[in-house]
């Protein structure tokens, strides 16, 4: 094809085999050319088959729109059934500040039983009912609301919870302010103001997207990595490979290079859709984003390289991958659900992950910008799994049958 | 290299396998040494499990022996595998082509390994791709290739460069004979311009009668070599054919020969003859005795004859039929019409696999379909059992058409596929059991049905054995058991005998015959030319089209045969094929 | 009526010969129980909304009476725990940034003053957003707190408006009593989903297929036979996970085992239906495989089962109705946590039996019109 690729000198002139050895296998000419080759051989069969395209650029896509659009742990609006028993003004003064609340929904109803159905119907999330006795209590000193809640869906009874007594609180101190008599030692009130960093916008939309860029490195390192060895494997291809001059190492660079750019796509399209779709801000700078991602994208290899080499055998190989890496990373990693609250244990199983850390340098990188100690010291973790992991692979890739 | 005097010299290789399930301990070659000299061509031959791939696969530095030492072109393999690699071509069995690369992506993927520069590519890929006549296919993705040019291809691929020593494992498996003609031209050729040293494992002789050199591998044990010559002189002076009464198939005297093994080694049908190897210790009146008559004349021992006589020598291959085993008798007419075949047409879009074909089978016949790969044989066959919908003409089986009959039809055939199509992770009696049941046999009479088939097939003792675990013999018996155990009328058979060596191919057809005897109706698929002989009836196809039917001695004829020039099936098959191609009589 | 009977028992053979292959097939073996019992034990633990311990850093500047006690008050709820005391404000950052410390409260020194002074005494609260709902829900916790504290100020035993919460169902509001029962339904889909993708692919790649067909049995008989053993290894796994749930985690069930088990094997069928019809469209195991893995994602995504349906936009919301684990999620939570019968839940069972209405005979047509 090119003939600066052949490194045999026509003048030089040692023992015929000792030639012919060196032109075969030795130089870095001939690992060039070689990994050249297979790498061109590798993108080929990835562009023809279709399932791997599937999950290469298909999936990603659909994850991305999935994330950025369909999921949400945001409440915004939860309807809420309120019944009034007490008629007095006291009584509709509370709810009106219930009404101010983004979040909540308040919906008037006649009787607790209507509320009940109402809730049982999945309509309303909760219900605020306010007792005949209010007014009358609450001058007393010790007016009581109740608050009854799906926990069916705890999270986002949690949430309505917090808003709900957070505004009526609200209301009870503005009362008491207004009232002095109510104030014997005439303290002040405390006042909360508060600031959400890096999340201004405060929805989950910029931590899933970010979150996002983990997932799908995941899923083309060490998914479809895992399965293209054991496929090699699988169709005895490798045996006929083996007997060449080619070496292990540069069939695992060949395996490499080309999910590498599949990831990096992966990546650039997290990216697009993070600032035109989702307006997800970007504080940090690209190219310690793009580096931290490459480190990742060779430590999701190192994983898929080890599984594929080790399982041999497709099947296996893709659940092992699922079961290690793209559920853990999904679960485990402080994506989805954030590890300061689990129990001791799985914690720890979060931390032995790399997705943890890449997590954890991704959201930083976005939301808060670059921040050099966090970067250098998760970036040099992931640099470690990356080394420990392709170390493993070559160790496990032998040109051996048996 | 001028100093090594042998290109592989091997001495006390022993190298054993622990099985998985069992913790058993297999020999696959056992104190095995020899020598393959520079600048020939020499073969490994043997039955299944002789150890072939095992000693290539050592010779390629994939595997390491425990015991023994191993030079290779002058290197210590187990030393430096990668300046073996480096040096070598290899081509396994299932060689490793990637079928989503086309054959040129495949070409230059190997060139580039091994460093072809651009001007040799330009010479050493227009040879090749003249050699294999895969020129007009350079485009096109290996795994839409035929079998055959697969095969060719795979070959290509490991000479594009000339090695100092070419591997090449059982290249011819699965190949029909005319490719596999080709297939040993391009490697004569590159012999004889490039004087490269290569070793072939193979399961046919007469392949192995062209090398110069031949190693007869049994059980992991060397137990012979030298030229096919030497071999051959292992049955000199006890080889003699036997002409059948005329009228008479000849797979009946042949059967007849074959069951006396305290007399006769080995007998095949040839040429509508029977072709007979005696036992060197045999008192002459009990061959006349066994013959009848019969006239026969001394013929010169062949390679194939001398392999026989070794193998035999080594262990006493029982083959004595009790008459518990015998399959039991078929009911009906004989003569009667079990498959009836009308205008017959398959198209996969505008190609068409199946053209316009008619034919009929008899009750008790062995009915055979040949043909080059991707002739159609397999499409005729999958239709008749029902796998396929046909895109015209009439077709019936056993009366019916199995694509849309009732459970009830389907019960009267039973079906060998081309591979071992059995669940691997299953007993053999589990299988066998989820057979029967399939077949609605159940209680005593399955268990009946299953205790008959293990004693035919000699399956006994291996009931519990997982059959993915069983050799390639067993898996072969396994499943003419499962095909046979409800006692089906009709057997298909496709390519049941592919890559098996002629030890098992002799029982094979042994219980073939008998089961024709009794009344089934056997249709079958082969390669192996020299099987036509077994059949009463042959049908040859290529693309698509019928090209010749009738017995074999009418095939033989339609190609030219006459009583001073007598042609074998395989010559018959080339000739009929190449004149309908309207190619050359032949290339040599 | 033989015919029947005939029929029957080459449906046991078939049926036995595929839960045969499945237990001796490691590969298949091997994500029979441990993946369920270790994905139900890992995920059960990890996944919380609960707050449980809010790292916090405290930059008090006031030193006064009211921010120790206040401080003091938000250290006994030991959910809040002090990780760092800052003396600067530019120290905040850097606890924010490392992600040592979810909050940061600043207490300035004019707080004591203000206070006593009856005008309004503002602590600064600092919110790690990376992780909103966490953040959103220590910020309501820290909240609650402080109103607690504001009536404790003004010298009453209580504040004078007193909400009592009460939650239906799970009174502690914990997010693993929702999410246990969301995996019973989806730990097995994802199993009997790549477990039927494969069974009929690796009969084609193995050629066993033909052999099948040949028999006496029907395409339909096949594909019931392949179907029936993928569900008693779907109800397997459901019963694995909720066995989990009710004797590892003790979430009490209130609802009734027959009604859950009947949504179950209704469910489990209409994801037999989708496997099935994977496999009979792809030409080899690993097609099979990956397309399983392509539907798998987001089917679990658009379930409900990490993220409520009502927060997904209205298209997105109405795809979900093809998606048969976001029916069973509902049926499985209602059913276990709510304890209701077959009356009200009975609307879930509709689209899951329209979904096997829909892909089992569209598999068994598949069947016979892949055999070319």
């Amino acid at each position: 094809m090119n003939p600066d690729v052949n490194p045999v000198n026509p003048d030089a002139n040692p023992p015929e085999h000792l030639a012919e050895h060196r032109s075969a296998s030795g130089g870095a000419a001939g690992f060039r050319r070689r990994v050249r080759s297979l790498v061109r051989k590798e993108f080929r069969q990835l562009l023809r088959d279709r399932a791997n395209l599937m999950i290469g650029i298909g999936l990603p896509i659909v994850l991305i729109l999935i994330f950025g659009y369909g999921l949400s742990l945001d409440v915004k609006e939860a309807p809420v059934a309120v019944v009034l028993e007490d008629a007095s003004p006291t009584a509709f003064d509370v709810i009106a500040g219930l009404q101010l609340s983004p979040y909540v929904g308040p919906r008037l109803v006649k009787s607790m039983a209507e509320a009940e159905t109402l809730m049982n119907a999945r309509e309303v999330d909760g219900i605020v009912q306010v007792p005949a006795d209010f007014s009358r209590r609450f001058a007393a000193g010790d007016g009581r609301i109740q608050l009854l809640l799906q926990g069916a869906d705890p999270t986002r009874a949690n949430i309505i919870r917090g808003y709900v007594s957070g505004a009526l609180a609200l209301w009870a101190q503005k009362q008491a302010d207004r009232d002095p008599s109510r104030n014997a030692g005439g303290a002040g009130t405390v006042v909360v103001v508060q600031r959400m960093w890096f999340n201004a916008a405060n929805t989950s939309t910029w931590y899933l997207v970010p979150g996002l860029v983990v997932l799908i490195m995941t899923l083309v390192g060490a998914f479809l990595t895992a399965l293209v060895m054991a496929r090699e494997w699988e169709r005895g291809t490798l045996e006929a490979l083996f007997v060449t001059p080619v070496h292990p190492v540069e069939v695992l660079l060949s395996k490499t290079i080309p999910y590498f750019c599949v990831g990096m796509l992966g990546l650039l399209l997290c990216l697009l859709a993070a600032k035109f779709l989702f307006a997800v801000p970007l504080y940090g700078s690209l190219i310690v984003l793009t580096f931290s991602c490459m480190l990742y994208m060779l430590v999701a290899l190192g994983i898929g390289l080890v599984i594929s080499s080790t399982t041999k055998n497709q099947f296996v190989a893709s659940q092992v991958a699922l079961l290690a890496s793209f559920m853990p990373a999904m679960m485990l990693s402080g994506f989805m659900f954030d590890l300061r609250n689990v129990p001791l244990v799985v914690r720890l199983i979060g931390n032995a992950l790399p997705a943890t850390y890449f997590m954890e340098l991704i959201k930083t990188l976005f939301l808060a910008g670059d921040n050099w100690p966090l970067i250098f010291k998760d970036c040099a973790i992931l640099a470690g799994y990356a080394a420990v992991l392709l170390g493993l692979a070559h160790a496990v890739t032998r040109k051996k049958l048996d | 290299m001028t100093e090594v005097r042998a290109a592989i010299a091997a001495a006390g290789i022993r190298k054993s396998f622990q099985v998985k399930e069992t913790g058993q301990t297999v020999h696959a070659l056992d104190d095995v040494s020899l020598e393959v000299p520079v600048g020939t061509l020499t073969a490994l031959v043997g039955p299944d499990g002789a150890g072939k791939t095992t000693f290539l696969r050592l010779v390629t530095g994939l595997m390491t022996a425990q015991e023994g030492s191993l030079t290779v072109l002058g290197i210590d393999v187990a030393k430096d595998p990668q300046a073996v690699q480096d040096r070598i071509s290899y081509m396994p069995q299932r060689f490793g082509l990637y079928e989503d690369l086309s054959v040129q992506e495949n070409l230059d993927l190997y060139a580039d390994l091994h460093g072809v520069t651009a001007e040799q590519r330009k010479q050493r890929y227009g040879r090749l791709l003249e050699m294999t006549d895969l020129a007009r296919f350079t485009d096109r993705l290996a795994g839409k290739l035929s079998g055959g040019m697969k095969q060719k291809l795979g070959l290509a691929c490991t000479l594009v460069r000339s090695p100092a020593l070419l591997l090449l494992d059982e290249p011819t498996a699965g190949v029909d004979p005319l490719s596999r003609r080709e297939l040993w031209d391009i490697v004569n050729q590159l012999i004889k311009e490039e004087n490269i040293s290569v070793l072939v494992s193979t399961a046919y002789l007469d392949e192995a009668d062209l090398c110069a050199r031949v190693f007869v591998l049994d059980q992991g044990k060397l137990l012979a070599q030298g030229s096919p010559a030497d071999i051959a002189a292992n049955a000199r002076g006890l080889c003699f054919v036997a002409t059948p009464p005329p009228g008479e198939p000849p797979r009946l005297l042949q059967a007849r020969l074959l069951g006396e093994t305290d007399a006769v080694t080995d007998a095949v049908p040839h040429g509508g003859e029977v072709r007979v190897v005696r036992k060197n210790d045999i008192d002459p009146a009990r061959l006349d005795a066994l013959l009848h008559e019969v006239p026969t004349r001394p013929v010169e021992a062949g390679i194939e004859d001398g392999f026989m006589v070794l193998l035999r020598a080594k262990k006493e291959v029982h083959l004595s039929e009790t008459e518990a085993s015998a399959p039991e008798r078929k009911d009906g007419e004989a003569g009667e019409t079990m498959i009836e075949v009308h205008d017959l047409v398959r198209k996969f879009g505008d190609f068409t696999a199946v053209d316009r074909t008619s034919f009929s089978v008899h009750r008790g016949e062995i009915f055979g379909l040949l043909g080059p790969n991707g002739a159609g044989k397999t499409t005729t066959f999958r239709m008749l059992c029902g796998l396929l919908p046909a895109s015209g003409g009439t077709l019936k089986v056993a009366g019916v058409n199995l694509r849309n009959a009732r459970a009830q039809a389907r019960r009267r055939i039973g079906y060998v596929s081309q591979k071992f199509a059995l669940y691997g992770n299953l007993s053999v009696m589990e299988n066998l059991e989820f057979f029967g049941g399939a077949y609605g046999l159940r209680g005593t009479q399955l268990r009946e049905r299953i205790g008959m088939m293990l004693r035919q097939f000699e399956l006994e003792g291996q009931e519990k054995t997982r059959s993915g675990q069983l050799p390639g013999g067993y898996k072969q018996r396994l499943a003419m058991a499962v095909g046979l155990l409800h006692g089906p009328e009709i057997l298909f058979l496709d390519e049941p005998t592919s890559g098996t060596d002629p030890l098992a191919r002799r029982e094979f057809w042994r219980r073939i015959t008998a089961l024709a005897e009794a009344g089934t109706t056997v249709v079958i698929t082969t390669h192996f030319m020299e099987e036509a002989e077994y059949c009463d009836r042959i049908v040859i196809q290529d693309a698509g089209k019928l090209l010749a039917i009738g017995t074999p001695a009418e095939v033989r004829k339609q190609a030219g045969e006459t009583d001073g020039h007598r042609l074998n099936m395989e010559q018959a098959f080339i000739g009929i094929v190449e004149q309908a191609r309207g190619k050359p009589e032949a290339k040599t | 009526m033989s015919d029947f009977r005939e029929m029957l028992f080459r449906l046991l053979v078939l049926i036995r010969k595929e839960l045969l292959a499945v237990l001796k097939d490691p590969g298949s073996r091997s994500i029979l129980i441990t993946p369920a019992l270790m994905q139900g034990l890992l995920f059960g633990y990890a996944a919380t909304y609960d707050l449980t311990n809010v790292p916090y850093a405290l930059l008090d500047q006031s030193h006064g009476a009211n921010s120790i006690a206040l401080i003091a008050k938000l250290d006994g709820t030991g959910v809040f725990h002090r990780v760092a005391t800052l003396e600067t404000q530019r120290d905040i950052a850097e606890v924010v940034d490392q992600g040592k410390a979810l909050v940061v409260i600043q207490i300035a020194s004019d707080f004591e003053r203000e206070l006593s002074a009856g005008r309004d005494g503002n602590i600064q609260v600092i919110l790690d957003g990376r992780n909103s709902t966490t953040a959103g829900s220590a910020s309501a916790y820290l909240s609650s707190v402080v109103a607690e504290f504001n009536a404790q100020l003004r010298g009453a035993a209580k504040p004078p408006l007193t909400v009592e919460m009460r939650a239906w169902y799970n009174p502690n509001l914990e997010t693993r009593w929702n999410f246990m029962p969301g995996m019973i339904a989806s730990l097995s889909m994802m199993q009997v989903l790549m477990l039927t993708a494969l069974s009929v692919a690796r009969e084609r790649e193995q050629g066993t297929f033909d052999q099948l067909l040949v028999t006496p049995m029907s395409p339909a008989e096949i594909m019931v036979g392949k179907a029936v053993p993928s569900i008693i290894i779907g109800l397997f796994q459901s019963t694995l996970v909720l066995c989990l749930s009710l004797f590892w985690f003790r979430i009490p069930m209130a609802g009734s085992l027959i009604t859950l088990y009947s949504g179950l094997l209704i469910f489990t069928i209409a994801s037999v239906g989708i496997g099935l019809s994977i496999s009979a469209v792809s030409a080899n195991m690993q097609q099979a495989m990956l397309y399983s893995f392509v539907l798998i994602m987001p089917l679990m995504l658009l379930s409900g089962l990490t993220t409520p349906v009502r927060n997904m936009p209205q298209a997105l919301q109405i795809a979900t109705m093809i998606n048969p684990l976001r029916f069973a999620i509902d049926l499985v939570q209602r059913v276990y946590l709510e304890g209701v019968g077959l009356f009200t839940v009975w609307h879930n069972f509709i689209p899951l039996v329209l979904i096997s209405a829909v892909t089992l005979p569209l598999a068994a047509w598949l069947f016979r019109n892949r055999l070319s």
